[in-house]
């Protein structure tokens, strides 16, 4: 038998690949004196400004701390195989980082999975503590009232529309939609009399992940009513009532009046990039529902030099479906250092937290990552403040923000919502099919603890 | 027994994470979330059959296989061996280091050239454009037969040498007494061609069938499985389960699922070898 021989050589590979492999991971870890970071680099090799912020922090450390060293662990993945990779790493002694870059919406997960350690008692000893905002406090504390992350800045989102464009249609350079028939109404308006460019851009579908239903999806669903997703008092998740469906109904506006892009670009994995680097830059895209932290794109250190977009961009809330009260709405996320569990060096690796979180540190990293502050003394810092057009604005979202149901079952929720919305987008299915489906999906996802609004 | 430390090895690092695979494949092991792991028997094979998606992973696995290994890879390599066993030497030559090349270069660098081929401002459309066809993003709306072309692209290379190998082999005496005899082209292919290489197919057909059934990097790389799931074959259905999700125990009871097809196709493979002409 012939294919026998490749059958052989394919286990000899397997062997030397187990074995290499375990070679590599035994021996290193055990260095009292090395913590090792591990962090997401963007997947953009434009994009290197976290690399050199966290690259200044850990000169910075090495000189305070002399015998010390920080080991940096980037990685290089998009947001989803990034998680995946670090919780394989956290699973063992061996591969565990001493710090990790955790998204807020995953950390729940990963505390209940018991890959992270409590930081209350570090956190006592704190008095920097005191500044961070309470709800940026609350990100990363779990069901069992411990605190398992610092977080280190958040995001709002909004809708940002070129001024430009919209002289060009007749519409007010000083918009305030008060409602989402007014939103259409412009991107209606775009479509009449500018012909050739996207008039509205909603993030959508499976392929642009947490993007799609944060951006897109959650901003539309938090603005028809409160706790449109989970019901905290009940604790359960809420069924795709009248709210979900009429947040598809958007989306299938949207889509079907072709107000948005082509949903083949729209599908694309890659669109949050063409957006910014080129529909908005171009002059091609008049409406983005999209996040605070646009502008550094087009700084110039960013991947796309554009510095027009000050004079040409402006922003404007995302009102409430009606225009019901508050009026606005705004979601927000943002990532915490946290200490893995089976950390070899917790301690030091809460020192570097310490350096990594001084105010003048901390206020740098805010505005090389046009973060949003969540510390008192950094919103106040004029150095942020002035750091880039519109952070007042997206500072000022703060209050009209709401945060995602953080539990373990959420990134799985996310992609039934994702593809809820694939399907209004494509055509395939209409919202109330897509809203039953979605509800069938989440009776199995949290085993029928579910309401119904 | 000088048998006894290969067999060690092998029960190590073969049996032993087979093993374990299947027993995650019986429990609800996730990745992150609820860190308890219990046996739960079926419940993951139940899902699966419940699972409208994992029964499109399936009706695409088999259109995938069905139409880029059986068809595409197997004739295409079939056909490409015999011209070149009938062409100059240089003709031959370049044809082979052709194809070859497209078998040789890694996967995700073949899925790459043939993402830039497809998609819309790809080489496919700028060619259509030249002759003005109507162009359109290929990826979107014909994901699996772009991922299928890909395949055959890619894997051709493999079918041609085996039938290279295999048609060097039959006796020219019996294709010159055939010929002597006054068959035809099509009759000489179908009496004695085919039936000198049955062998060779089936082998060629059962390798190319179990590789085609777990292309991932090709299609992660060109669509991820999309648009929605209409490239999501079962081994980017397991990634998505085990890996997006966080269900490792689901995921991993789909890549037995899939290990079942492919066994079924080998059956059939070496009963089609076994029946005599």
């Amino acid at each position: 038998m012939r294919p026998t021989a490749p059958l052989i050589l394919a286990a000899a590979v397997t062997v030397l690949a187990a074995g290499s492999l375990t070679a590599c991971s035994s021996g290193s870890g055990s260095d009292p004196d090395t913590v090792k970071v591990a962090y997401n680099r963007s997947t953009d090799n434009k994009i290197r400004f976290k690399d050199a912020y966290i690259e200044s922090v850990k000169k910075q450390f090495e000189k305070e701390h002399p015998g010390k060293k920080i080991k940096l662990i980037p990685i290089q993945a998009a947001d989803n195989d990034y998680a995946t990779k670090v919780q394989q790493m956290m699973r063992s002694p061996k591969t565990a980082p001493d710090l990790v870059y955790e998204d807020t919406f995953r950390i729940n997960s990963d505390i209940k999975a018991g890959y992270l350690r409590p930081l209350d008692a570090y956190l006592a000893k704190w008095d920097t503590w005191s500044q961070f905002v309470d709800t940026a406090k609350a990100a990363a504390k779990a069901e069992d009232g411990k605190t398992y992350g610092v977080p280190d800045g958040t995001d709002t989102r909004g809708l940002w529309y070129n001024k430009k464009i919209f002289a060009k249609a007749g519409l007010p350079t000083d918009w305030q939609p008060k409602n989402w028939e007014e939103v259409l109404d412009a991107a209606r308006a775009v479509k009449k009399k500018v012909p050739g460019v996207i008039p509205l851009n909603v993030y959508t579908g499976k392929a642009p992940g947490e993007a799609a239903v944060m951006q897109g999806f959650e901003m539309l669903l938090y603005g028809t009513g409160d706790d449109p997703l989970y019901d905290p008092g009940a604790k359960k998740w809420v069924a795709g009532g009248q709210g979900f469906r009429d947040a598809l109904g958007f989306v299938e506006t949207v889509y079907g009046e072709k107000l948005g892009p082509d949903p083949s670009d729209a599908l694309d994995p890659n669109v949050g990039t063409h957006v910014a680097t080129e529909w908005f830059p171009e002059g091609k895209l008049a409406i983005s529902l999209d996040g605070s932290w646009m502008g550094q794109n087009w700084i110039n250190e960013g991947p796309k030099a554009w510095p027009e977009w000050k004079t040409e961009l402006a922003q404007t809330p995302m009102p409430t479906q009606n225009g019901q009260a508050p009026g606005k709405v705004s979601m927000s996320g943002g990532w915490t250092w946290a200490i893995p569990q089976k950390a070899k060096n917790p301690d030091l690796a809460w020192e570097f937290v310490k350096t990594m979180q001084t105010p003048q540190n901390a206020s740098k990293w805010d505005v090389v990552g046009a973060q949003i502050a969540v510390r008192e003394d950094v919103a106040k810092d004029p150095a942020y403040l002035n750091s880039m057009p519109g952070i007042e604005f997206f500072t000022g979202l703060v209050q009209y923000t709401h945060y995602r149901p953080a539990l373990p079952v959420y990134p799985q929720v996310s992609t039934a919502i994702g593809e809820a919305m694939e399907k209004v987008t494509t055509g395939d299915g209409s919202p109330e099919s897509a809203a039953k489906e979605y509800d069938e999906q989440l009776k199995t996802l949290v085993d029928g603890a579910v309401v119904t609004k | 027994m000088p048998i006894a430390p290969a067999t060690a090895l092998l029960l190590l690092f073969l049996a032993g994470p087979i093993g374990y695979c299947v027993w995650i494949a019986f429990t609800n092991t996730q990745l992150t979330g609820s860190s308890s792991s219990d046996f739960v028997g079926f419940a993951n094979f139940r899902r699966a059959f419940a699972d409208d998606n994992f029964r499109n992973a399936v009706q695409l696995t088999l259109a995938f296989t069905f139409l880029s290994s059986i068809v595409g890879q197997n004739t295409l390599g079939l056909a490409l061996a015999g011209l070149m066993r009938a062409a100059s030497r240089p003709v031959r030559t370049v044809t082979g280091a052709l194809v070859i090349t497209a078998w040789v270069l890694p996967e995700i660098v073949a899925a790459f050239l043939l993402y830039a081929f497809f998609r819309r401002e790809g080489t496919l459309n700028a060619i259509l454009d030249q002759l003005h066809l109507p162009s359109q993003n290929w990826l979107f709306t014909l994901p699996i037969l772009a991922v299928s072309f890909a395949n055959v692209w890619r894997g051709t290379a493999f079918s041609m040498l085996i039938y290279s190998a295999a048609l060097a082999e039959i006796p020219q005496d019996i294709t010159e007494a055939a010929e002597v005899d006054g068959a035809s082209g099509p009759r000489r292919l179908w009496h004695i061609t085919l039936p000198m290489i049955r062998r060779s197919i089936g082998t060629n057909l059962m390798l190319n069938t179990l590789s085609t059934l777990s292309v991932f990097g090709l299609i992660w790389a060109m669509t991820r499985g999309g648009p929605g799931n209409r490239s999501q074959t079962l081994p980017v259905f397991m990634y998505d389960q085990a890996f997006v999700n966080s269900l490792i125990g689901y995921g991993t009871a789909v890549a037995l699922l899939l290990l079942l097809v492919g066994s079924l196709f080998s059956i059939v493979y070496l009963r089609l070898m076994k029946v005599e002409v």
